[in-house]
């Protein structure tokens, strides 16, 4: 996407985690990339194999899978907060598994934030105690502190509710203070693990229009779990599908859809109506249309460039990231994706 | 062996294996008399002489034991001059006032807080934690207790508890985050604080009193040791539930080790915690009177006279002061645990602190209107009321007057149920028993369990105490049946309807916060001493557990299933039996598991009363401060406990596990 550089944040090369009586000593002795059987019959049960994947920086990838697939033990393997049985993982060119515990801590301080399926607030802490969490933590005092949780109270839209207990607050409400907080200590890498699944459908859209445009003005690299489908293909630049452990297919939401690689991937994708996978950026042409058309954003989806049709344009000015116009969608390419695929 | 219980299998070899063992221990108990004497009397010679090797212990402790220079001896006078301080002060504040001199020559300096400023400042807490209805109920509790002239005695029991129970809450809540934190130091622990709760309190008096000498401090070393395990185990646990997602939180915002505990597990463990504080709280209470017997003092030594004197009055007043001062404790400690944290507010430091600065002002207020006023300063002797010559005239009334109707009813289940019971049990071989408690076991618990109950119980013959275990058996036995007989109609009667249950269940709460020791004062006076007096007072202990849980039980019901049995045309009756009580079988079992603890419990203490169990060997060591026969009287009692522990849980599991009775929770 035009928004990330290609630069490499964390990448992740062979990970695994098995369970199991030993499962350090157990798995080591089974030999490179055991297969499921192999593993199952030594006792050892997987939850993640042999991943390898890299998040980009300033990129949305998003990690998408049933229950069971792994993908909440793979994000507490990516953060570290379980150790993985093998495999390396790199944050700016580190190797995490090799940190030390204080190392480690010093990391989680001040690079990484990460926000809960079920918020995770801290009971007896009000909302200005909780944002502030993770500073007091690292010993800033009472005024600097609290000034900034103010601050990203403002910026998430909770301004005079900072006195508030968390008990006090609605789900969605929440669940801001719980973004909120993860942003305090200004991350470089954002971990969101199903941040908002516990939500109710129209809060969770709400919340999702809101973590796109927190997105579009702080440009975090940002690695997001969900099991819904429709909101990995909202929100991600890219997405990885997991399966049984195992990752099936990595690309951006069109890619899955128009050339999925697997039989599972196809199945996942048949449902979904292409307009709303394929990004405007994918069929527009190059060059600026020759009339004053409507805008609209390369990062829109088809879906959302059809309303403008609807006023009777035949071609729509596409614009990047900053505004400018790059190039050009016609009316007959969007209708030839609508009708063409399937839903 | 009828007394035990046949277990219906489907399965055809079960009941094959049972019918074969139940016949052998039959044909053992009928005949074997003279072929096998040793099945029935444990063989002498072989006796494991755990006393003597106890005893010895302990000796050799007081005695030599040392580390490098330190001798133990010195280590047990350190602790104790460490808790003595504090008593001391605390004493003075509440009762002695600060002294000069010693015994009775001892002047007094300075007078001890008024009593008008202490129901002050209690009625001040209740206010703050609870408004002013629990204000009301603090004011009415200590006033009664002044009243009717326990002040004194109340006073010195107090001392004892504000002193026992930071310490008691502080090493629970260590040892128990160290256990949280560490797996293997909690698998370590378990068994001590399952024996620590199953041994009856007697039995470490005897040790705390060699160690600790006669008087206060031992006491309170008898207290925390009392009162520590509840605190662990909640402690342990409530830190364990703490969700996964606040453990991810406190390591992703980077906190270090002792962040993570303090300032994120700890907090929000913060309500089950309180209610441990509670339970330490109640359990001090309950101790620190049984513990007048090693000289704590107090209301408890009170209640312990009056018995001895067969000065009923005396001790029921007494103990209603126990009563009112449990309740006021209770009440406070778990409003106190409810309160959720307002809004600080804000102001100088007389508006942050309206509590505090009110206090202050009535200490300084009440101390020197005490000087000029002695009524405040102590309740006057001559408005005290007493009712003890009334309670006597109405024991000895109640005595005159039905006092046959009494004897027939103690003589009627004397010798129609409780001697008979008692010598059945009495006659049964004991390789029989613990083959037959080995085989229970092993059926409803595996291997595992079948060689645990059955090498506990073959602990119990060789260490010499068959005949007392049996006693003991034979009294927890049928006082937990009577109270489970009694607590089941009640709780089936309750269980539907909320305002009855509301009712009942404030009337249990209040009961199961009274101690233990206050049981017997109004069953001795009727019954005098003796088993059936033991029974009555066990049953009233211990009916409340079988009745809080079957009431749970039948609550957790599913709703639904309820109807579909109504949908297919259940009568109400066929409702409560084959659905009701079928699904809350597993509550039930767990009930009458508590009913048995509850009895093993109340039944050491009733060895007061003169039963022939192993409690009154406990007692009696106590008395004749032998460490080594109460201890291994007393972990017999644990043994009994732990057995039919065990095995009710198998059996609860096993229920559970059935199918169509859901998943194990």
């Amino acid at each position: 996407m035009s928004m990330t550089d290609t630069t490499e944040k964390l990448v992740c090369r062979n990970v695994w985690k098995v369970f199991g009586a030993r499962a350090q000593e157990a798995f080591a002795g089974l030999g490179r990339d055991p297969s499921l059987e192999r593993l199952l019959s030594a006792g050892l049960v997987p939850a993640v194999r042999a991943v390898d994947l890299s998040v980009r920086n300033g990129e949305i990838f998003v990690i998408m899978g049933l229950s069971g697939s792994g993908k909440s033990t793979l994000v507490r393997c990516l953060s570290r907060l379980i150790e993985p049985t093998a495999g390396e993982i790199l944050f700016n060119g580190q190797n995490l598994l090799a940190a030390t515990d204080g190392e480690m801590i010093e990391l989680r301080r001040h690079k990484m934030g990460m926000v809960f399926q079920h918020f995770a607030l801290l009971p007896h802490l009000t909302v200005l105690e909780n944002v502030a969490f993770p500073l007091e933590v690292q010993g800033i005092d009472r005024a600097k502190r609290e000034a900034r949780a103010r601050e990203i109270i403002t910026l998430v839209g909770l301004t005079g509710r900072e006195s508030s207990y968390p008990r006090q607050l609605s789900g969605g409400q929440q669940q801001r203070v719980g973004i909120a907080r993860s942003l305090a200590v200004e991350p470089e890498l954002w971990f969101l693990d199903e941040p908002f699944s516990a939500l109710d459908p129209l809060i969770r859209r709400e919340l999702q229009d809101e973590f796109l445009r927190l997105q579009s003005a702080l440009r975090k690299t940002i690695v997001f779990i969900t099991h819904d489908f429709d909101e990995a293909i909202r929100l991600a630049d890219r997405i990885a599908i997991m399966k049984d452990g195992v990752i099936e297919q990595i690309g951006t939401p069109e890619d899955l859809v128009l050339h999925p690689a697997t039989d599972y991937v196809r199945e996942f994708t048949r449902a979904v109506p292409k307009a709303k996978a394929v990004r405007v950026a994918s069929l527009a042409h190059p060059g600026a249309p020759a009339t004053d058309a409507p805008r609209i954003p390369a990062r829109a989806t088809i879906a959302e460039a059809g309303t403008a049709f609807l006023n009777g344009a035949d071609v729509l000015a596409v614009t990047d990231a900053d505004g400018r116009v790059t190039g050009s969608l016609r009316r007959e390419d969007v209708v030839q994706l609508i009708l063409g695929g399937a839903g | 062996m009828t007394a035990l219980p046949a277990p219906s299998y489907q399965t055809a070899s079960p009941r094959l294996i049972w019918g074969i063992a139940l016949s052998l221990a039959a044909i053992l108990w009928l005949w074997g008399q003279t072929v096998a004497p040793f099945a029935f009397e444990y063989p002498k010679a072989l006796q494991i002489p755990a006393a003597r090797w106890i005893g010895g212990a302990i000796t050799w402790l007081v005695k030599e034991a040392a580390i490098g220079p330190i001798a133990f001896a010195d280590i047990t006078r350190f602790v104790a001059d460490l808790i003595d301080l504090p008593y001391r002060a605390t004493l003075a504040l509440l009762a002695t006032g600060l002294l000069s001199g010693e015994g009775s020559s001892a002047i007094q300096l300075w007078p001890p807080l008024p009593w008008v400023a202490v129901v002050g400042l209690l009625a001040l807490i209740g206010l703050y934690a609870g408004g002013i209805p629990l204000a009301l109920t603090v004011t009415a509790c200590m006033t009664f207790i002044a009243v009717f002239g326990q002040w004194q005695s109340a006073m010195v029991t107090l001392a004892s508890i504000i002193v026992a129970v930071p310490l008691g809450v502080a090493g629970g809540l260590f040892l128990g985050i160290a256990a949280a934190r560490r797996p293997w130091l909690d698998r370590a622990m378990k068994p001590f604080l399952d024996l620590m709760q199953t041994m009856p309190v007697f039995a470490y008096l005897v040790p705390i009193l060699i160690l600790f000498g006669f008087g206060p401090t031992a006491a309170i070393v008898a207290t925390l040791i009392y009162a520590m395990p509840p605190m662990i185990r909640i402690t342990t646990l409530a830190l364990q539930r703490v969700p996964s997602e606040i453990h991810d939180l406190g390591r992703m915002v980077g906190c270090t080790d002792r962040q993570m505990t303090w300032r994120v597990l700890v907090p929000s463990a913060r309500e089950p915690l309180l209610v441990g504080v509670n339970q330490v709280i109640m359990q001090s209470l309950n101790m620190v009177i049984i513990a007048s017997m090693i000289g704590a003092g107090g209301l408890g030594f009170d209640v312990l006279n009056a018995l001895r004197r067969l000065d009923f009055g005396a001790g029921l007043e007494a103990g209603l002061a126990i009563v009112a001062l449990a309740i006021t404790l209770d009440r406070l400690s778990q409003a106190l645990a409810r309160r959720n944290r307002a809004a600080i507010p804000q102001g100088n430091a007389l508006q942050r602190h309206p509590y505090l600065a009110a206090a202050l002002a009535l200490i300084i207020a009440t101390t020197l209107l005490g000087l000029l006023i002695p009524a405040i300063q102590t309740y006057p002797e001559s408005a005290r009321l007493t009712t003890s010559p009334f309670w006597a005239a109405a024991v000895e009334w109640i005595n005159i007057t039905f006092f046959d109707t009494l004897e027939a009813i103690k003589n009627a289940v004397l010798l129609g149920l409780l001697i008979p019971v008692k010598r059945f049990l009495l006659s049964l071989p004991w390789v029989a028993v613990v083959a037959m408690l080995g085989l229970l076991g092993w059926r409803l618990g595996g291997w595992r369990l079948g060689l645990l109950t059955a090498s506990l119980s073959f602990l119990i013959a060789a260490t010499g105490q068959w005949e007392k275990a049996m006693i003991t058996v034979y009294l927890c036995g049928i006082a937990s049946l009577i109270a489970m007989a009694i607590g089941l109609p009640i709780a089936i009667a309750v269980a539907e309807r909320e305002r009855a249950w509301t009712i009942t269940r404030a009337i249990i709460d209040t009961l199961q916060t009274l101690p233990s020791f206050v049981y017997l004062m109004p069953v001795v006076m009727l019954f005098r001493v003796g088993d059936f007096t033991a029974l009555i007072a066990v049953v009233a202990y211990a009916v409340v557990a079988s009745i809080r849980y079957t009431v749970l039980g039948l609550q957790g019901v599913d709703p639904r299933l309820i109807e579909a049995g109504r949908a297919m045309g259940c009568t109400d009756w066929q409702i409560l039996t084959r659905i009701r009580l079928r699904l809350a079988l597993p509550e039930i079992l767990l009930g009458l598991n508590q009913t048995i603890m509850f009895a093993l419990a109340m039944l050491v203490i009733t060895a007061l009363v003169g039963t022939r169990d192993l409690g009154q060997d406990v007692y009696i060591a106590l008395t004749k401060a032998n460490p080594g026969n109460g201890l291994v009287a007393g972990l017999a009692i644990a043994f009994i406990a732990i057995i039919a522990d065990r095995l009710i849980h198998a059996a609860a599991d096993a229920q559970r596990a059935k199918p169509g009775l859901g998943a194990q929770a």
